[in-house]
């Protein structure tokens, strides 16, 4: 039994490249860990961000503002073939500042950002704080203003999950649980992985195994230098629904509960709740919307972002090891529409071509090791 | 922060007895507990019963007033409506208590947080009007309360007890439906040998039945396919036995297969559990001084394994002594004998545990049946998730909500994993359990927002 | 139908329920004394708004929530009665005030 292509990682990451690759006809098989491994998908606050991704690197500007373009269409197909929402809304998108400083500061990259769009019409702006009390409701004193962007939006990183598990069953692909990746070796023109749950065979591999890649990728000629970035993030009970745009560190859910996120700490692979950095977000969400004060905390978790050491993700195609690519971002839901219909043709046509050139790793070779 | 050599979570009889204990060998002591009074679930109001109820409840109820009293009288700082939400690597210990949030740090922590009830997800487990049998029990504890038209559902000595109770009340059940069938009386004789050793269980289980009997309680046993029927509450009970359906219309319908360790606190912390196959349930790994993987921390009472209230308190004595012992307060001379004591207690559980082994209605419940009651998810839901992929409890969790609302997976965690398992064709200890984090118990943003933050950000906002 | 074994054992304390008197013993828990008052549903799930009411009074399962003086989703098992209470069922997803 042979792949076209086997994935590693059913992640947000995996799955949307399989899926893609499904779609295109391709047998497809996903290995993925255990139920507690470090996911980074179960961790995802779930928004499809593109106002302040790329500063510094415009082809991940571009990239990003690419998926959120493709996304209500991506959405759409999902709910059609599974019947499951991801519960995407392109509501636009609000990063509140709750100082001048702030303020100011998020000025100047808008500022930025716009020469880095060009001509792809950025679209982001500052939004005073009296415009801004007609499109949030329940906005605490502290609220200068925001900058907004009406290609942001949200969208639940569980459903996504699920639906692309259930897309590709429904086209084929197949799916193995408690199936660690141990070795990867040539075998005739394609590949063989060892896994604990058997060996495979597939024509392509792609590593998709967040920061498992770190590992695997010297197997396969690659260099993958990410490391974790944990993040908490916060869940109230369910409330009314009264916003359907979200902000960068709070969105309401279709259930009705809110989400606050989300920090970032250098913790290794440490996924302890940490008490005082859960009232930090708390009391950053309260500043943003005071009325946040009397709704209970009902879940938190922990996670571990895949990071790289300039924040931007890594694509890459093996030269030693042809027809084997290594994905990495920490953005699985923003990215998961480029993923599964851009990214995955290019798989499907066996090398990455425009615009990913710009994201391997090669790009870091100063500060890599 | 207030610091201590002994934090024990839980005033019931384990956390009392080593309360006493371990301030009696002068350590220092705090004691956090959710109720306003001592006693936890099993001697629940036992300070304030009246003596009529007393009566009722019978003397193994009547024994923990002598506990309570020792442990009031023992000088361990006691503080109750306490409502532990997190419990941080380094022992310290989040609380709630009047709509503000505290810590207290320990050298050492019991956990005594005792057991809840197992899952029993049948048909119509949701409706109003159905209940635990723990929680009848409870309303007649604490609140002198008692149904006239109680119909009584599953397995385990609780369901006899609580019928005793009743009838000594003055309310006898309308019926009691055991989900035993013969085979089970079969199993368990195996175990009876030993079980001679717990001579005064059995003596008083067989005196239970024959009030029972004596009361005319109706009882059905072998009872299949139950299901709860009624729209807007409990109407009737309906279950077939030996082939022949049958009705009994109630508004009051207490379920109850077991009684199973509360492992909230203990899985939050990330002791390691293993399955226990004879009691259907995990149980955090021990030692035979009941310190857990975990250095420094310790398990008590029904949390350590079911066994009782009796064990409870020999457990928690056995927890005290040890830490005491390891802060140089103790000679450790009673250890061996407290030991070999709770090894003649526990001789009755075996055959306890063989004959009201879970029912399969509830451990393999219909695709229809809502297992996850907060998210309401079903079992055929479980399974399709299983089919799509998920290895356990957490994946299932993140495709379907299942344990995700305010009761954390209490309610349906155990239900959610013998359903993988039996799906996947493994076993419970290799599918797991839900991964718990803070809060323990839902916690208002403003009070979290009060403890002293930890910066994760490099820039203002 | 619950009853108490003994009518009056404590003093009495008064409070609502939905509008309504409800008489109940002091030591009663809120969720007690509306069981001994007849009452089973004490709120509606935010999902598909099914009633429920007090499953295991431990306060582990969460089914028995009401609002409490205008606060909501508090667990009326682990909340002792008080004089002039006002209760109401826990309708569903709580409300927020943005204004």
């Amino acid at each position: 039994m042979s792949y076209d292509t086997i994935v590693v990682g059913g992640g947000l990451v995996g799955a949307a490249i399989a899926r893609g690759l499904c779609k295109l006809g391709e047998k497809v098989l996903v290995l993925d860990e255990g139920d507690v491994a470090f996911r980074a998908s179960r961790g995802n606050f779930g928004l499809v961000w593109v106002q302040s991704k790329g500063d510094g690197m415009p082809e991940y500007a571009r990239w990003s503002r690419h998926s959120a373009d493709v996304w209500p269409e991506f959405s759409q197909d999902l709910l059609e073939e599974t019947g499951i929402d991801t519960a995407y809304h392109k509501a636009g998108g609000a990063h509140l500042c709750l100082s001048e400083e702030a303020w100011e500061r998020q000025s100047a990259l808008i500022k930025r950002m716009h020469n880095v769009h060009g001509a792809a019409e950025y679209g982001a702006v500052m939004i005073e704080r009296k415009e801004l009390d007609t499109m949030l409701p329940g906005l605490g004193p502290d609220v200068v203003g925001a900058s907004w962007s009406p290609h942001d939006g949200h969208a639940s990183p569980l459903y996504l999950l699920r639906a692309l598990h259930d897309s590709i069953a429904r086209s084929g692909g197949e799916y193995r649980a408690e199936a660690r990746v141990e070795g990867i070796a040539k075998e005739g023109s394609g590949y063989r992985v060892t896994t604990r749950a058997g060996s495979f065979s597939g024509a392509k591999v792609v590593l998709a195994a967040g920061l498992g890649n770190r590992s695997l990728g010297p197997l396969v000629g690659l260099e993958v230098p990410v490391f974790p970035q944990k993040g908490q993030i916060l869940v109230t009970e369910r409330t009314e629904m009264k916003f359907s745009m979200p902000t960068l560190f709070v969105r309401q859910t279709d259930e009705g509960s809110f989400l606050l996120g989300d920090s970032h700490e250098d913790a290794g692979f440490d996924l302890t709740s940490r008490p005082g950095i859960m009232a930090d977000i708390a009391t950053r969400a309260i500043r943003s919307f005071p009325f946040l004060k009397n709704l209970r905390l009902i879940r938190s978790w922990a996670a571990l972002r895949v990071m790289s050491p300039d924040g931007f993700p890594i694509y890459q195609q093996s030269e030693s090891h042809p027809g084997v690519f290594s994905v990495n971002c920490h953005s699985g839901v923003t990215l998961a529409g480029a993923h599964a219909r851009t990214l995955a043709p290019m798989i499907a046509r066996g090398r990455l071509e425009e615009p990913m050139s710009a994201f391997s790793r090669k790009r870091l070779h100063v500060q890599a090791h | 922060m207030k610091a201590c050599d002994l934090a024990i979570i839980g005033a019931g009889p384990a956390g009392m007895a080593a309360a006493t204990e371990a301030a009696n060998a002068g350590l220092s002591v705090i004691v956090l507990d959710e109720q306003p009074a001592p006693g936890g679930q099993i001697y629940r109001a036992i300070e304030t019963v009246p003596e009529e109820r007393r009566k009722i409840l019978g003397p193994d109820y009547a024994h923990g007033a002598g506990i309570a009293q020792a442990f009031r009288n023992c000088g361990a700082t006691y503080i109750p409506e306490a409502t532990v939400w997190n419990i941080n690597p380094d022992l310290s210990i989040d609380y709630s208590r009047h709509g503000g949030s505290a810590q207290v740090s320990a050298k050492h922590l019991l956990i005594a947080t005792g057991a809840v009830e197992r899952p029993t997800p049948l048909p119509g487990w949701t409706l109003p009007g159905v209940t635990t049998a723990g929680a009848l029990q409870i309303l007649l504890k604490a609140h002198g309360g008692v149904g006239d038209d109680v119909v009584l559902v599953g397995s385990g000595p609780l369901l006899y007890l609580l019928a005793q109770q009743m009838i000594a009340a003055g309310k006898p059940p309308k019926a009691i439906v055991e989900t035993i069938d013969r085979e089970r009386y079969i199993k368990a004789a195996r175990h009876l040998p030993r079980a001679l050793a717990g001579f005064g269980y059995l003596r008083k289980g067989l005196s239970m039945m024959r009030q029972i009997r004596q009361a005319g309680v109706p009882r059905f046993s072998g009872a299949h396919d139950i299901r709860i029927e009624g729209v807007h509450r409990a109407e009737a009970v309906v279950f077939s036995v030996g082939g022949k359906a049958h009705r009994i219309e109630t508004t009051s319908v207490a379920l109850h297969q077991g009684v199973v360790p509360n492992q909230q606190a203990t899985r939050l912390l990330g002791c390691d559990h293993a399955w226990n196959e004879s009691q259907r349930c995990f149980v955090p790994k021990l030692d035979v001084f009941l310190e857990s993987s975990i250095e420094n921390v310790f398990v008590a009472g029904d949390g350590a394994g079911i066994a009782g209230a009796k064990s409870a308190a020999m457990r928690g004595r056995l927890a005290a002594l040890r830490v005491a012992q390891k802060l140089g307060h103790s000679n450790g001379a009673d250890i061996r004998a407290l030991q070999a004591d709770l090894k003649r207690d526990e001789a009755v559980r075996p055959f306890l545990e063989a004959l009201y082994a879970p029912s399969r209605d509830i451990l393999q419940p219909a695709d229809e049946t809502i297992v996850c009651r907060c998210e309401e998810v079903t079992a055929g839901a479980i399974r399709r998730a299983v089919d799509l992929g998920a290895p356990g409890p957490n994946q299932v969790k993140s495709f379907l909500r299942s344990g995700m609302g305010p009761c954390q997976g209490r309610m349906c965690g155990l239900a959610v994993s013998a359903i993988i398992a039996e799906r996947r064709k493994e076993e419970p200890e290799a599918i797991g359990y839900y991964r718990l984090r803070p809060p323990l118990k839902p916690l208002l943003l403003s009070e979290l927002a009060q403890l002293e933050p930890e910066a994760t950000r490099s820039e203002p906002l | 139908m619950f009853k108490r074994i003994k009518a009056t054992e404590t003093p009495r304390v008064s409070f609502s329920f939905e509008g309504q008197p409800i008489e109940a013993s002091t030591g009663d828990t809120v969720a007690s004394a509306l069981m001994l008052s007849g009452q089973t549903h004490f709120r509606n799930t935010p999902i598909s708004q099914s009633e429920r009411g007090p499953f295991c009074m431990m306060g582990v399962c969460f089914e028995c929530l009401v609002e409490i003086d205008g606060i909501p989703n508090r667990q009326a098992c682990m909340i002792p009665v008080r004089e002039g209470m006002v209760v109401r069922r826990q309708k569903g997803a709580i409300g927020v005030e943005t204004e």
